[in-house]
């Protein structure tokens, strides 16, 4: 990774921990209605992997997607925006945190369907195969995606059409509360490639580099018309399925345990400083920035007026 | 109040249901390259009642794409292909597998739209096909438009003639929301009268299909044909009876329904698909609610038993609506 790359992955990835700091206190503060769940921990993979994106790449995400949503470059305010309720948010208040979409950046959504995402990244690679460009579609998704029928259907697929897709799937341990020991048989997730024809890697989802590298051999792979493959980061979260849950399924050590071993941003200023890349007062400057950016944006999204009221047909129907 | 199918256009040529759907999808596949068949079976083969034959040898396996045997990953597919620019429509083989792609029709397709705020467009064709009467029983025969009718974001079209088949295709496929296409197993082997060419027929249009002033029935798919037949059966007995051929459930054309009940003042509402829930009740319930003081009887449904479709050829015949039925609910509506 060159050294610019370095510094706006790092700046990437705190945005999106500064998001979802801000967002737990905005819920906290009962501003954000319904639920939000939170990326915090498992930055490194939205930011390493959307470094190799151009604008007009797709990605499809997830019910915890503000931090795909980040890294595909969306802008913040309009995000705040969304989760605040307001006009002036990516969905105008129609989808909020589960369904944020920023289609200007080839994000074709959050996802509130567990492997919802899967076919429909499948399905914009069809396209870029189709009309012959040379666009390529990221579907993140979870462990817990990786046992719906939908991910086997769209590897299979992706596969035999040799698409130019790249599967991620992100391993934080747990599907709601469900360690990831009690739903695979197997070890590595990785080595469900091998049965549908396609490279498999499994990957250090806290380390950004890492991330950053294979995705990068994956997506140029893609782009290069020799077809898909499934990466699978390891990682962790270090927040509560969604805000507000009480983590009975988890111990408390296991949560600060992992929490301090597994931070992709304390790591990430660590070999930052460490290869001389940026000092630690450059880094410093780049978190009160981003601190700063977050305090405009909640600002800019709480001045906006509330969402219009449903307009029908118009709201749910195109054309007509 | 129009009869598209009875004014006779310049060049019509008779055609098979299952060969007029063919031709919208050439026609559409020549005139849009971004228009795509996806499904199975589709390709050597034509499709599991011939509706793409040929179509494979003119413009290949990238748009005649067939595919395993994975229908979500397939409708899915389709949905992420509308959203990023291209006009997929798929072939779903019977419509009692939708159940296996239920989500991305419910959940994705019809809601992307919503959801995003209006930042998405979902140009997509579901083709299916249902409707009993070949004895593939319970899980081969369903007529399911009520699951999809019930939808908001998707608009739902049940053809009953080759004319219309193709014209409604065509309008689908041009059509910038997701829209379930319903034909029925019984109908690819009829015959009518197709326009060359390009031919449209809107989506959200009723049909009279014939004219009365005793009665009028409103249906849709296969039973416009029987309510043909009944209704010269009826006239037999000097009782004249209106069709309309609600052709598009979703959205439900209400003028043309509501000034033949204003017409005959007696209104009998038909279909295959099971009567509790079935999407006869909504245009009852709609007729009662916008004309009730013009109706001189309750508006009366006649529709399938409350049962899965049977195997047997005589009891299959039992549980959906005959011209017998029909004939008898007729005239003990006007009577
Ligand atoms: C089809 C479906 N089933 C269940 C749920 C409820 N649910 C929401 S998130 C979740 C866990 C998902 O786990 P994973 O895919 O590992 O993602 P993570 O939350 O860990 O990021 C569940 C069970 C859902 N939203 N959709
Ligand atoms: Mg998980």
């Amino acid at each position: 990774m060159d050294r610019k790359t370095a510094r706006d992955v790092y700046r990437v990835m705190r945005r999106i921990r500064g998001f979802e700091e801000r967002s737990a206190t905005l819920f906290g503060e009962n501003k954000i209605w319904g639920t939000i769940h939170s990326y915090a921990g498992e930055e490194a993979i939205a930011a390493g992997v959307c470094a190799n994106l151009r604008d007009d790449d797709w990605i499809t995400s997830t019910h915890r997607g503000h931090g795909h949503c980040i890294a595909k470059g969306a802008d913040l305010g309009k995000m705040f925006a969304e989760l605040l309720g307001r006009e002036t948010g990516y969905c105008r208040g129609r989808g909020g945190s589960m369904h944020i979409a920023d289609t200007s950046k080839g994000n074709l959504g959050a996802n509130g369907i567990v492997g919802g995402g899967i076919p429909i990244a499948t399905g914009a690679a069809l396209t870029a195969k189709q009309l012959g460009t040379d666009q390529v579609a990221v579907s993140f998704f979870g462990d817990g995606a990786a046992n719906q029928g939908t991910f086997h259907e769209s590897l299979n697929l992706a596969a035999i059409w040799k698409l130019p897709a790249v599967y991620v799937c992100e391993n934080n341990q747990y599907a709601e509360s469900l360690p990831v020991k009690r739903a695979f048989a197997v070890d590595d997730i990785a080595v469900r490639a091998a049965g549908y024809g396609m490279p498999g890697l499994r990957i250090d989802g806290r380390d950004v580099r890492a991330v950053y590298d294979a995705a990068r051999e994956a997506i140029a792979r893609a782009r290069a018309g020799n077809g898909p493959t499934l990466l699978v980061a390891d990682s962790y979260r270090h927040e509560g399925h969604y805000y507000g849950d009480p983590r009975k399924y988890q111990s408390k050590d296991e949560i600060e345990g992992w929490r301090k071993r597994f931070d992709p941003l304390t790591d990430a200023r660590a070999w930052i400083v460490d290869e001389g890349i940026a000092s630690a007062a450059d880094l410093d400057a780049i978190d009160r920035e981003v601190a700063e950016e977050i305090d405009r944006a909640v600002a800019w999204a709480d001045a906006g007026p509330l969402a219009s009221p449903i307009a029908l047909p118009g709201d749910v129907y195109a054309g007509d | 109040m129009q009869a598209t199918e009875a004014r006779a256009p310049a060049a019509a040529r008779e055609m098979f249901y299952s060969e007029a759907l063919g031709d919208a999808l050439r026609l559409e596949m020549a005139r849009d390259e971004r228009v795509i068949v996806i499904g199975e079976d589709i390709a050597e083969h034509g499709g599991a009642f011939q509706v793409t034959a040929g179509l494979l040898e003119r413009f290949g396996p990238t748009r005649i794409r067939q595919t395993p045997i994975s229908e979500i990953g397939i409708v899915g597919a389709a949905v992420g292909a509308a959203l990023t620019g291209l006009r997929p429509v798929v072939e779903l083989m019977y419509v009692d597998f939708a159940g296996l792609a239920m989500d991305q029709i419910v959940n994705q397709a019809a809601q992307n739209r919503f959801m995003f705020g209006g930042q998405a467009r979902v140009p997509m064709v579901l083709r299916t096909q249902g409707g009993s009467g070949r004895g593939n029983a319970a899980q081969h025969s369903k007529s399911l438009e009520a699951w999809f009718a019930h939808v908001a974001g998707l608009k739902v079209v049940m053809p009953s003639t080759p004319g219309d088949a193709k014209g409604l295709l065509t309008a689908a496929i041009r059509d910038d929301n997701p829209v379930i296409f319903l034909e029925h197993k019984l109908l690819y082997r009829t015959k009518g009268p197709v326009p060359e060419g390009e031919h449209l027929v809107p989506l959200g249009k009723a049909d009279v299909k014939r004219a009365g002033r005793d009665l009028v029935i409103v249906t849709w798919s296969r039973e416009v044909l029987f309510a043909l037949e009944a209704a010269e059966r009826l006239a037999r007995d000097e009782i004249e009876a209106e069709v309309v051929d609600a052709r598009t459930l979703v959205p439900l054309d209400k003028e043309t329904i509501l000034a033949s009940v204003r017409k005959t003042h007696r209104v009998l509402v038909l279909h295959e698909a099971v009567k509790r829930g079935g999407y006869g009740a909504e245009i009852a319930a709609m007729i009662a609610e916008e004309a009730f003081d013009d109706l001189d009887a309750p508006p009366r449904r006649l529709a399938g038993l409350e049962t899965p479709i049977p195997y047997a050829q005589h009891l299959e015949r039992s549980v959906v609506p005959q011209v017998d039925d029909i004939v008898r609910a007729a005239k003990e509506l006007v009577a």
